[in-house]
């Protein structure tokens, strides 16, 4: 149920995209098609569900206030987090160039599909910013380390399918000439993160503090046309 | 200008308006975007990248000739840790409050595409003082739509600039300034959605002023 829980939370309520931002660049450049959105969102939750796993146990067994009791007692009041941010950003560097060289091996045809997303990865914000969070947030167990893993990743590959199928679409609208491109992505992505603020209430059946109730209220009417448009451009891809 | 040639000043000058990281480049935008609610943590940030941004260039282009190509993102990777360290540890130090509400953005400035995109652009290729100018330029340029934002977002939503109340005295039963016409402060605003929409509408108007950034 925990592990549940936490799937759907960082899908939805937490989704990278849309509450924290994480892996806007990639997130903005390869939107122009659906095709070659997939293929990067498959790479991420990929990567996401190998590193943040490792990362936490980096974290548990060496950076954490403490962690390196299991060295002896005497280590046992070190405190080296301050090196997390350089052992996760190795960490996730080497095994992006792992990954690459170990589906080359085996599988030529995901290689082939994945390949050339895989190294721009290593510098996704998603991904380091999935470890960091997963630090921040005190994640206890190694299984539910691996489970935030996967689901953060599975909200940002249906954030940038569903940006790319709409950016499809509106190739044919006519969008005043100064927004065109870049600015409009920007305004779709902002409605669309609207749209997923509705899912705010869903793990605590809406008993949210009366203020957060307000705010949410306020928007009810539009919040409710974007996320229809979301899913009904997913549907017609 | 007598110190910078006229070179050395557009390095500086272009990435302000016309080749801006953030709406031209759509560089850094990852974690631009969390942290502008208030306006104290958009200059706070700006100011990291800055420093990240200057240093590492000048780093970067002092290695140049000696990093093999193929493992030059890792090298990279190292570099801007270091100094996002120094960054962090001086913030926990100086400025612990701030450094809760910036949280995990600041250790996200290592994967800002802004820096690796300095460094693989420009830095590789160039001297180091003409690497320091285009990351100095580059990190304003990116720190400039930063404040914009912060400035509108905090104004608009909390009524405050740098945590002052500039609009007067919103509490019931006192109330001044503004708010005593019937102003509210709308807290959509303050939500994370209106930081995209508040950089399309930057992105809008420049490109209104300038017909030759148009996409097509």
């Amino acid at each position: 149920m925990e592990h549940l829980e936490l799937f759907l939370k960082s899908i939805f309520i937490d989704n990278m995209v849309f509450a924290t931002f994480l892996g806007m660049c990639s997130y903005l450049a390869v939107s122009k098609k659906v095709s070659t959105a997939v293929g990067l969102g498959a790479a991420v939750i990929f990567v996401l569900a190998i590193t943040v796993p490792l990362n936490w146990l980096l974290d548990q067994y060496l950076l954490q206030p403490g962690a390196l009791k299991w060295l002896g007692a005497e280590y046992a009041d070190y405190d080296l987090s301050f090196l997390s941010f350089i052992m996760f950003i190795a960490t996730i560097a080497t095994m992006v160039q792992l990954v690459e060289i170990v589906v080359e091996k085996f599988s030529p045809s995901l290689y082939n599909s994945l390949g050339i997303f895989l190294p721009l990865i290593a510098v996704n914000c998603a991904i380091l910013g999935g470890s960091l969070f997963m630090q921040s947030r005190e994640i206890p167990t190694l299984g539910l380390a691996t489970v935030y893993g996967i689901g953060s990743g599975i909200g940002w590959f249906l954030a940038i399918l569903a940006i790319a199928a709409i950016r499809e679409k509106i190739r044919y609208s006519n969008v005043p000439p100064a927004l065109r491109g870049l600015g409009i992505t920007f305004i779709i992505t902002g409605l669309m993160a609207i749209g997923f603020m509705s899912f705010g209430g869903m793990l605590t059946g809406g008993d949210e503090a009366p203020k957060e109730e307000k705010t949410v209220k306020v928007e009810e009417p539009k919040k409710d046309t974007d996320k229809e448009l979301a899913n009904n451009t997913k549907v017609n891809e | 200008m007598g110190l910078l040639s006229k070179k050395d000043s557009k390095l500086i000058l272009d990435p302000l308006a016309d080749n801006n990281p953030i709406t031209i480049q759509v560089l850094g935008i990852c974690s631009a975007l969390a942290i502008t609610a208030e306006l104290k943590a958009s200059i706070v940030m700006a100011i990291s990248v800055l420093f990240v941004l200057g240093i590492g260039n000048v780093v970067i282009s002092l290695m140049r000739n000696i990093i093999p190509s193929k493992i030059r993102i890792i090298v990279q990777l190292v570099v801007v840790a270091a100094l996002v360290i120094i960054v962090d540890q001086v913030l926990k130090a100086f400025a612990y409050e701030l450094s809760k509400t910036l949280s995990v953005f600041v250790g996200l400035i290592i994967t800002n595409c802004i820096i690796m995109g300095r460094f693989e652009a420009f830095a590789l290729a160039n001297g180091p003082w003409r690497s320091f100018l285009d990351g100095i330029g580059n990190a304003a340029g990116y720190g400039l739509i930063l404040v914009i934002v912060g400035f509108f977002r905090e104004l608009l939503g909390s009524g405050t600039l740098l945590g002052f109340p500039v609009l007067g005295n919103p509490i019931p039963g006192e109330l001044s300034g503004l708010y005593a016409l019937g102003y509210e402060n709308n807290g959509f605003m303050l939500l994370s959605p209106m930081a995209l929409i508040v950089v399309g509408i930057i992105i809008w108007v420049q490109r209104s002023r300038n017909k030759a950034l148009i996409e097509d």
